[in-house]
Parts: C-alpha cells; sequence; structure tokens
C-alpha cells in the first residue's frame, strides 16, 4: 500500500512540476509568438505545432542521449533520477501549453490591444488582460499539458528507468505489472491514474466553468 | 495643442495617410469625413500613437511624439472605437479599466465613475456582465470608459456606426450635451456629414488617404479644395 502511495505521489508531484515549468516557459513564449509581429513567426508557430505532436519516447530518446553519462550534460548525473522524468515532460508538454496559448490570443478581437493601449494600458497591463480575456481557453491549455504527460509511459521509462523506489510512476508500474502478468495490479493502477486525472481535470474545469457563468 | 507636419503614414508597405499641415486648438470639436478606407481612422490611430508614422511629425503642445515617453502620451488621450470593445467583466470594472492603469486611487475612481455613469445614463447597469448589455448600452459605457480618464484629448472612431438608428440619435443627443459643456479637444471620424457639420466646431476631409482640406462646414462647402471635395461635401 506504502508503495502505491509512493508511486502515486511521485507520478503527481513530477507530472505538475513538469506542467508549472511549461506554464513559465509556455504562456511568455507563446504571447510572444501570438502578438509578436517579426519575420519567422510563421515558421515558429509551425515548430511549435508540431512539437504539440512529439512521440514521447522521441522526447525520451533524446533526452536520455543529453543526460546519459557520457552525452553533454552526463556530468549533471541526472538520468535514472526523478528530475529527468521533469526534464522530459516538460519538453513535452512546453510545446502544447505554447501553442495553445498562441491560438487561445490569436483568438481574440485583434484590436482589443489598441483598445487597451488606447485606454493608457502599459505593456505588461495589456498582457495581463489579454491573458485575463482568454482565461478560459488559456485554462484549457494547462489542461491540455498536464494531461499530455501524466499519461505518458515511453519518455518516463526511458530517462527514468523505473527503478522501483525511485523513479517508477504510475504509468510505468502499469506497463511493468502487465509485462509481469498481473493485470489485477495493472488494472487497479490504472483505475487509479483515471481517478486521480479525473480530480484534477474536474477541479481546472470547475474553475473554468466558474468563470463562463460569472 | 497638436500640430501635424508632412505627415505620412504607411500600412503594409503602402501610403495610407497624407497630411500636410493641420493645427488642432485646445477645446475644439474636429469631425473626420471621408468615404469608407480613405484613412480616417489610421488618422486616429496615428494621433492615439497606435500606430507609427513613417515621415513628418505630430506634436503635442509642442513637442513631437517621438519625444514623448510613449506611455506619457497615450495616457493624455482617449479612445473609442466603432465597437465598444468592453473586457469580459462588470460595467463597473470596464469604466474603472482605465482609472486602473493609471493607479487612481478608489475614492476618486468610484465618484468619477458614478459622475460618468450617470452622464453616459448607465449608472444602474453598473453591476452588471458587459455581455449583458445592448449595443446601445455597450456603447455608452465604452463612452463612459474614456471620458472617466477625464483626457486631454478624446478621439472616436465612428462611435455611432454600430448601433440602430433610434439610438444613435439619442446617444448623440446625450454626447452633444456632454461635449457642449465639457470643451473637451475631441476629434471624431464619421461618414455623416451632417453629423460632422452638428457637432464639429471645424470639418476635416481625407480623400484618397490624404487629407485634402480643414475648416468650417460653411467654408468648405463654398470653397472646396479641388473637384473630389466638392463632390463629397454636397450632402454638408
Amino acid at each position: 500500500m506504502s508503495e502505491i502511495f509512493e508511486i502515486t505521489s511521485l507520478s503527481l508531484q513530477v507530472s505538475l512540476l513538469a506542467t508549472v515549468i511549461s506554464l513559465i516557459i509556455g504562456l511568455p513564449f507563446g504571447t510572444w509568438l501570438a502578438l509578436g509581429n517579426f519575420r519567422g513567426r510563421s515558421f515558429l508557430l509551425s515548430i511549435v505545432n508540431t512539437g504539440m505532436a512529439l512521440p514521447p519516447v522521441v522526447v525520451g530518446l533524446v533526452v536520455a542521449m543529453t543526460l546519459w553519462r557520457s552525452g553533454p550534460l552526463g556530468d549533471l548525473r541526472l538520468i535514472y533520477t526523478p528530475w529527468a522524468i521533469v526534464i522530459a515532460q516538460t519538453v513535452i508538454s512546453a510545446p502544447v501549453v505554447m501553442g495553445l496559448t498562441a491560438a487561445a490570443l490569436e483568438a481574440l478581437d485583434p484590436r482589443l490591444q489598441q483598445q487597451l493601449l488606447g485606454l493608457g494600458a502599459s505593456r505588461p497591463q495589456m498582457i495581463w488582460h489579454l491573458w485575463r480575456e482568454a482565461r478560459l481557453p488559456l485554462l484549457a491549455a494547462l489542461m491540455a499539458g498536464f494531461g499530455s504527460v501524466i499519461s505518458e509511459v515511453g519518455a518516463s521509462m526511458m530517462v527514468g528507468g523505473n527503478i522501483r523506489g525511485q523513479t517508477r510512476v504510475l504509468t510505468t508500474a502499469i506497463v511493468l505489472e502487465t509485462s509481469k502478468g498481473e493485470f489485477e495490479k495493472a488494472l487497479a493502477l490504472s483505475a487509479l491514474l483515471l481517478v486521480i486525472t479525473y480530480l484534477i481535470n474536474l477541479a481546472l474545469t470547475w474553475i473554468q466553468q466558474k468563470g463562463v457563468r460569472k | 495643442m497638436i500640430s501635424i507636419r508632412n505627415l505620412l503614414v504607411q500600412r503594409n508597405g503602402r501610403d495610407a495617410l497624407k497630411v500636410e499641415s493641420l493645427n488642432i486648438q485646445k477645446g475644439e470639436t474636429l469631425a473626420v469625413v471621408g468615404p469608407n478606407g480613405a484613412g480616417k481612422s489610421t488618422f486616429l490611430l496615428a494621433l492615439a500613437h497606435l500606430i507609427k508614422s513613417s515621415k513628418g511629425e505630430i506634436s503635442l503642445h509642442g513637442k513631437p511624439q517621438k519625444e514623448w515617453h510613449d506611455l506619457e502620451y497615450r495616457r493624455k488621450i482617449a479612445f473609442v472605437f466603432q465597437d465598444p470593445l468592453l473586457m469580459d467583466m462588470s460595467v463597473r470594472e470596464n469604466i474603472a479599466l482605465g482609472l486602473k492603469f493609471r493607479n487612481v486611487d478608489k475614492k476618486e475612481a468610484n465618484e468619477r465613475i458614478h459622475k460618468w455613469a450617470k452622464a453616459m445614463g448607465v449608472e444602474k447597469l453598473l453591476e452588471r456582465r458587459s455581455n449583458q448589455l445592448s449595443g446601445g448600452e455597450a456603447q455608452r459605457v465604452s463612452l463612459a470608459r474614456a471620458f472617466v480618464l477625464d483626457p486631454e484629448l478624446l478621439l472616436m472612431d465612428e462611435p455611432f456606426s454600430a448601433v440602430d438608428p433610434q439610438t444613435r440619435e439619442k446617444l448623440l443627443e446625450d454626447l452633444s450635451k456632454v461635449l457642449a459643456e465639457d470643451h473637451r479637444t475631441t476629434i471624431f471620424v464619421t461618414h455623416n456629414l451632417k453629423e460632422a457639420a452638428q457637432f464639429g466646431d471645424r470639418v476635416a476631409v481625407i480623400i484618397g488617404n490624404e487629407l485634402k482640406q480643414a475648416g468650417k462646414p460653411e467654408h468648405i462647402k463654398e470653397n472646396p479644395a479641388d473637384s473630389s471635395v466638392r463632390d463629397f461635401v454636397r450632402g454638408l
């Protein structure tokens, strides 16, 4: 029982941390992409949109090669640690948050920027109010970012190694139990993963719909 | 108060507005008229420093736009767009928006909000969400949101074109009362020549992305700068 608690707790910690880091990176960068008027903007947007569909195993492979002892960041000794999973999951979810942030802001009336500036907003004040105006799709971006990492298994397996008591998370534990033929255990862990994902999305949906009803 | 010299504004690589020379006095109401796509909105956006000019200069109080700190310049001006463009918040919060940007203290902000909500006839709607307003109500809120800032220069881009004729008439009546008492420097764009003659101390005619003439309505009518102006101002 304590092992399940440990695995669940680690799953939540790495995925929530990766989502928060993705938000910190994705929100400003997505805003810059949406509001910026510079050469290469469409190219960057296409890269980000491609990044939204990155296969987790490919991310896992690249991050593993980077963090491998002989790799460029091998000296940091992060491979097969929870931090390696956080890094890989951030690479997966940051483009999702970024791309959906850009799409959310691009969907606003473009004159809204001019209206806010025309009422004397500074640039940070303008951006804050645009985020506020797009808060519902931005929350959906956050949900999608979290959803993309809590459920992935390929990257976590490759960079974390599924080490018992250290880097085993719910998805990698499910794969292990299935490979052992322990389907009951695998099913129980899957149900737990679903319930946790549901509860977190329920909370975010409640916040989102509160905004709609206001 | 405002002087414009040899102004050229380019948008998407083409000339969107040329103004050789224009002075606007403090307290004056200038009506800007012209056909669709002639450059009227570009004129207001350039004055508000929401788009940059390619050549020439616009000076406010004798100081060229480029020498002003951008935010300081913009905070002397309030802009009312054709559509109300209200934020998804209450009417009170919408009217308070520019005051919040300027960190006006709460007590003073509340006094100003009530004063202008009353003047624009929306004081009973203060707690209502912006998406529950009719088109006319929303435009009144948009006007209150601009007047509450006590701007030195009020810019309005066809503020009544998106509302029905009845609402438009009532809005015009109320706004003309406010402007008559307020003596605020106001520049408004309209495609209605009667409206321009009625409210504008002077009328500026923009045709083909160029300011052709500015002056008293009757003067323009009697002495049009060229045939395009003569043809356009027939209804003045």
